[in-house]
């Protein structure tokens, strides 16, 4: 802490008089960014309908409830196919993401120079674009259906699991590897006994907690048109059938809870 | 596994790998087989048209021209307005979000909150938490009218439920000699949360924030699919109008712009430690 | 056996870690590799496997000249090789039966390693081995529930299962109390004897290195500055190897923990009885 002087005496500061200028430079900034972002935010904005927005949540909010519970007959399937592509997608995910993983790893990759930078591009790629949008692409190039509903989850996968996962394998214990080299291991060796086992359990938790996260994301990919809750959900909002909405709500937190606590409980009993 | 018992008499030759999780033998193979049988049943639930798939791997290759050749002169006005729309939306959704979320992360701490505090703070958390961006932005379109006013208050709240929830594990994890020390010198409620809770907090509150700036610009992004502004919006039109080289454009943009911020928070957090 | 040729190691920062050590090991000698942290014995070892690629010098193992094996030629000596690592480097989430076959990895082809599938005869070895360190009812246990002189009991049991011709030990009590020490340091003793195999153990400490090795090579700065029997190894050579130091002293500390290590076992015999 700067002790300055005053008037000869010493006084005691929390700030030098340079960082709490620097610092009060900071948040003016900031407010600045905020109102000027704010400022252009808000130009195209008609505030007849914000004004209005509390009057529609309460027309909406008395149309939506009750929800139409014998709907759920017709959500039963569509459910099922949800939980199919969460599952399917993060299995294509897994499959794609492994090797990109161990070639972004800088203790594992062949080539720093060349591959490296390719399998970390791969993984911001994947990790900017949500899977909403590669499903729109998708639904575009290869038409509507689960299929494109489980390549979108499996491209969007790719960038979290090899994320996570070549962080694991960078974090391992090197003795283990050298021990295991020294033995005369082969390549292939010295990934089954000394770095599979080590990132085993990362891996697990990884692609148990991305399988949960791609429930939520499947339930709504329906509404670009790759099947499953989100479709059902598109064609109750297109005709204003408010109380199936609420119905698909339901249905879809339950899933989620549901699959929140499997995940939960699944990393708990690996660690 | 054969007992230990015998191994100091006769040598064994055999030896076999525990099993890693399941111990018994007749539950491991019932979950293998109903994991078996589950995937058959999934891939069976998949209908694919072949034909229809045929004719998108053509569609598919433009794409990747498109993304390998982006064009982002023809469209670049909805492309630049869409992408002003997503970075306001993105700044003032966080900047609010933050100032909602310190004081829902504090009151959801169960070492600083009272009980009730705690419950009602934990359920708003849990509200926001459970539902998808997407769909709240469906909500408040429908209320307040397209545009990005709509999705700056998506963002805003799911920005409360990430900020908090991560927030208020954190001060209950601080440690507690620390705050046990400034209780003892008689401090009040808020100065023990001034002086114990926000140094031990404050650098990770920053990281997470910009954290959630990234997200909140890559969610932004998706909510203008239904209408809540922003960039989402653009790539929509541009796909729905099989432009795919625009559209290469604009998720080029995006990633280019998610790697910037992911690599400038990085050096922000490494300064703030 | 092992003969050092001017060996010579200097890492890329420009750091000389070993400047011409030249010696030579015979068969069945238990060499202590001593000197001050950073003066290369961790470098020294792990030249001779080409774990850390040297940069100057020769090594042979028997005929073998180690420095310019190609890739699969390195494989193939380096199971003629057994290593034993400072804090065990045992793979902690395999079982102690997976770690001591891994011993075998460099002779079986990988389907075999990777089903678990070891040749009988490897199988045996292994059970034998583990019995030899004191640790058969542990075979199915994963490593890291074991003590650490556990773990470092089946370190020397992967060692072994190579069937070796020399052994690299690199601070095997490092991370171990006293009395674990010493049980260790006899053990790897006892075992170079009954199988007629070289060593070169890389230790710190200096009394452990005089009780159980054949002859002390010291090392200072990268050279070789001491090389003779443990009994030659006096207050002026230890100051050469490790600078100005009160030698004496330090052996009469030593000889306190001795003294209370042993007291600490009687008092923990006494109390077993009590039960």
């Amino acid at each position: 802490m700067p002790v300055g002087k005053i008037a000869g005496q010493p006084v005691w500061q929390h700030r030098t008089p340079r960082a709490r200028l620097a610092l009060w430079a900071g948040w003016l900034g900031l407010v600045a960014l905020f109102v000027y972002c704010w400022q252009v935010m808000t130009e195209t904005t008609i505030w007849a309908f914000v004004h209005d927005a509390p009057a529609q949540a309460v027309d909406i909010g008395s149309r939506m409830l009750p929800p139409r519970w014998g709907y759920i007959e017709k959500l039963l399937l569509p459910l099922w196919d949800t939980l199919n592509m969460a599952t399917l997608g993060t299995l294509l995910g897994v499959i794609l993401a492994v090797p990109v993983a161990f070639l972004a790893a800088r203790n594992t990759t062949p080539s720093v120079m060349l591959l490296r930078p390719i399998a970390l591009f791969i993984i911001v790629s994947s990790r900017s674009i949500n899977s909403l949008i590669w499903a729109l692409l998708l639904v575009a190039i290869i038409g509507p259906g689960l299929l494109a509903g489980i390549v979108a989850i499996g491209l969007r996968s790719i960038g979290f699991i090899g994320k996570l996962l070549y962080e694991a394998i960078e974090e391992i214990d090197v003795s283990q590897v050298e021990a295991v080299t020294a033995t005369g291991a082969s390549r292939g060796q010295i990934m089954d006994y000394a770095i599979v086992p080590q990132i085993l359990p990362a891996f697990c938790g990884i692609t148990v907690f991305r399988w949960d996260i791609n429930i939520r994301e499947s339930a709504i990919l329906g509404l670009v048109g790759a099947g499953g809750l989100g479709l059902q959900l598109q064609a109750s909002l297109n005709v204003l059938a408010w109380p199936q909405v609420t119905m698909i709500f339901l249905v879809i937190l339950g899933t989620v809870v549901v699959s929140e606590w499997v995940s939960a409980k699944v990393r708990q009993a690996i660690t | 596994m054969t007992s230990a018992a015998n191994t100091a008499s006769l040598p064994r030759r055999h030896w076999k790998r525990p099993p890693l999780l399941i111990k018994s033998p007749l539950l491991r193979w019932i979950i293998y087989g109903g994991a078996l049988v589950y995937l058959v049943l999934a891939v069976g639930t998949v209908e694919v048209n072949w034909s229809r798939v045929y004719e998108g791997l053509e569609r598919g290759w433009r794409f990747i021209q498109g993304f390998l050749v982006p064009d982002f002169t023809s469209r670049w006005r909805d492309i630049s307005v869409g992408l002003v729309e997503s970075l306001t939306m993105t700044v003032t959704s966080t900047v609010v979000g933050i100032l909602i979320s310190v004081p829902i992360g504090i009151g959801a701490a169960r070492n600083l909150a009272p009980a009730w505090i705690y419950l009602v703070c934990r359920a708003i958390i849990a509200v926001s938490r459970s539902f998808q961006e997407v769909i709240i932005a469906i909500l408040l379109v429908a209320m307040f009218g397209f545009g990005p006013f709509a999705g700056f208050l998506t963002l805003s709240f799911a920005t409360i439920g990430f900020l908090s929830k991560l927030l208020a594990e954190d001060i209950e994890d601080i440690d507690e000699t620390q705050a046990e020390a400034i209780r003892a010198t008689g401090a009040g409620w808020w100065q023990l949360v001034n002086y114990a809770i926000q140094p031990q907090v404050m650098p990770r509150l920053i990281g997470l924030s910009l954290y959630r700036l990234d997200i909140n610009f890559r969610e932004s992004a998706v909510i203008g699919i239904v209408g809540a502004g922003g960039i989402g919006a653009t790539l929509n039109t541009s796909i729905d109008r099989y432009e795919y080289d625009s559209a290469g454009a604009i998720m080029l943009i995006i990633i280019g712009i998610v790697m910037v911020s992911e690599y400038s928070s990085s050096h922000i957090r490494k300064w703030v430690q | 056996m092992l003969r050092l040729v001017s060996l010579t190691k200097t890492y890329k920062t420009g750091d000389r870690a070993l400047s011409e050590v030249s010696f030579e090991v015979p068969a069945g000698q238990v060499v202590g590799l001593i000197g001050p942290s950073g003066a290369g014995k961790s470098t020294l070892i792990r030249c001779v496997n080409r774990l850390v690629e040297p940069t100057g010098g020769q090594i042979f193992l028997g005929d073998t000249e180690i420095t310019g094996l190609a890739r699969g030629e390195l494989r193939v000596l380096r199971r003629r090789i057994g290593m034993i690592f400072q804090e065990y480097a045992l793979v902690e989430r395999l079982t102690v039966m997976e770690n001591v076959l891994s011993g075998r990895l460099g002779y079986v082809p990988f389907w075999r390693s990777f089903m678990r599938r070891f040749p009988e005869a490897d199988v045996a070895t292994a059970f034998a081995l583990l019995e030899r360190v004191g640790l058969s009812d542990h075979a199915d246990k994963r490593a890291d529930a074991l003590s650490g002189g556990q773990r470092q009991r089946v370190g020397i049991a992967r060692a072994l299962e190579q069937n070796p011709e020399l052994l690299l030990v690199d601070e095997p009590t490092a991370s171990l109390d006293p009395k674990t020490s010493r049980q260790i340091m006899r053990l790897i003793k006892e075992i170079c004897e009954e199988r007629n195999l070289a060593a070169i153990i890389n230790i710190h400490d200096v009394v452990l290195a005089q009780g159980f090795t054949d002859r002390i090579i010291g090392l200072r700065a990268g050279r070789v500055v001491f090389d003779g029997a443990p009994s030659r190894l006096d207050d002026s050579v230890l100051t050469e190897i490790y600078g100005e130091e009160d030698w004496a002293q330090m052996r009469r500390a030593e000889q306190e923990d001795e003294e209370d290590a042993r007291a600490e076992m009687r008092r923990r015999e006494m109390m077993a009885e009590a039960r």
